[in-house]
């Protein structure tokens, strides 16, 4: 049986590794490398990579920063922050990263999914979405919107249509990030992912919120997540991702075990 | 010297990465005398049945495979590589190598798990593998080790002699198959952390013999 997937999320600028709350005052906290050998010898299961770079003449220090991962750590792991075309998708896999994930990118331009997908195969790409809670509204039906700018800029797009639609276009995975719960430890958006990955049929990766290993059990379980995104609890030490596995597997979750 | 079979079917860097780390020599070619003159052979690919297939056959390769298959030369597919060493896939409905006996079949839908969760697909992420028989390829692995899967079609070779190992994800289905000098796993060995690295170098050191 498939086990479900514990992935920490590891946000990038300018080579090195930072993790902010809600998008504001980021502060470095390691090298990329070094992080991410640390959680592959941890039992992570995949990494996740955010290219939080802000001028786009510096994203050659990313595409190095996957060659060395990619040397170093035999699990796959996905770069986001920054695909804009499917030359910057080439770059990324070639360089070693299994997935690319698309975001911003593709809410302006749905094409690079379905374009992503013809040329790599779905498997390699993966849908960002951040999404916020906002009220139920004729065309915000779930009462879930999609974001961007970091929660900043409302686009008036329905999250679980939106999730239906990439699907459709060849995502081969979501992962679905709570602006809401996102850097406040207070536990997945429950309903959120649970909407979501009951209406799709490829796999979600539930972000924002991990405070305690509870939240991670519940977003599996009740939460129905094919994969919980961990970032603040493993980088800060509350728990180890060893911690976490094997309170997991203690309370009956199917999670990889050796490592 | 170990040859990655190139045939344009996704991105073999990361096998050459796992091979270099274990300290194995290996090129990525496509060419028949380059490949004639390693001592085994990796065959990987992603992707769908029926592309692999025709650009296999334009290279000239499918003829090699069949050559160093006869030969005796130890050969590990990988994915799309455990699948068209088959006689016929249904993705494309595809004519395959035709190495082992068996076919290609899509994962049926709806798949349900044991606990009544409709199953997606394709089938990705980590899972086991229940070793039905021993190999030296195979060897040291452990029945807790999990593997990193991404497929929506499986083996269904045509004789359980074929099948060295299963995994269950709605069915159970042969993900570790094998005949005398070929090895092929559905899994993605170089993406499953050191159980996938400990086959990989199992495979750099077999000698392609196979005894029941």
């Amino acid at each position: 049986m498939l086990s479900k997937r514990i992935i920490p999320c590891l946000d990038v600028r300018d080579g090195k590794t930072t993790k902010g709350v809600k998008f504001q005052g980021n502060i470095d906290i390691g090298d990329p490398v070094e992080m991410a050998c640390f959680y592959y010898n941890e039992g992570a299961d995949e990494i996740v990579f955010y290219d939080i770079t802000a001028s786009s003449d510096r994203r050659d220090i990313m595409i190095d920063v996957v060659r060395r991962v990619a040397e170093e750590i035999f699990i796959p792991f996905s770069v986001g922050g920054g695909i804009r075309t499917i030359e910057d998708m080439r770059r990324v896999l070639l360089a070693g990263a299994e997935k690319v994930s698309v975001n911003t990118a593709a809410v302006l331009n749905p094409e690079i999914i379905a374009d992503g997908a013809r040329v790599f195969g779905s498997q390699c790409i993966v849908l960002g979405m951040d999404v916020k809670k906002v009220e139920t509204s004729r065309k915000i039906a779930s009462g879930y919107e999609i974001v961007i700018h970091g929660g900043r800029t409302y686009m008036g797009i329905d999250a679980l249509e939106w999730a239906k639609k990439a699907e459709n276009m060849g995502a081969g995975e979501i992962c679905l990030n709570s602006i809401d719960a996102d850097g406040t430890q207070q536990g997945y958006e429950m309903a959120l992912t649970q909407l979501i990955s009951e209406n799709v049929n490829i796999p979600v990766i539930a972000s924002g919120g991990a405070g305690n290993i509870d939240h991670i059990y519940d977003v599996l379980t009740k939460g129905k997540a094919d994969a919980a995104l961990v970032a603040s609890i493993v980088h800060h030490g509350t728990y180890t991702i060893k911690q976490i596995k094997e309170a997991l597997h203690a309370q009956g979750v199917k999670v990889r075990m050796r490592w | 010297m170990i040859a990655i079979i190139d045939y344009k079917a996704g991105n073999l860097s990361s096998v050459e990465r796992a091979l270099k780390k274990l300290g194995y020599g290996c090129l990525i070619t496509q060419r028949r005398e380059k490949i004639l003159g390693c001592e085994r052979i990796i065959f990987p690919g992603v992707g769908a049945a029926g592309k692999a297939m025709s650009d296999l056959k334009r290279l000239g390769l499918d003829e090699v495979l069949r050559y160093e298959y006869n030969a005796g030369k130890p050969i590990l597919g990988i994915c799309l590589g455990a699948q068209i060493i088959l006689e016929r896939s249904q993705e494309n409905e595809a004519e395959c190598l035709g190495l082992i006996e068996g076919n290609v079949e899509l994962l049926p839908q709806p798949l349900f798990s044991e606990e009544k969760d409709r199953l997606k697909i394709p089938h990705m992420g980590w899972n086991g593998v229940n070793l039905r028989k021993e190999h030296p390829v195979l060897e040291g692995i452990a029945p807790a080790d999990e593997f990193y899967f991404v497929h929506a079609y499986y083996p269904l070779p045509a004789s359980d002699e074929y099948v060295f190992g299963t995994t269950c994800y709605g069915i159970e289905f042969a993900s570790v198959i094998g005949h005398k000098n070929l090895i092929a796993v559905q899994f993605h060995p170089e993406k499953s952390g050191k159980a996938g690295l400990r086959l990989l170098e199992n495979f750099c050191t077999w000698d392609g013999r196979y005894a029941e």
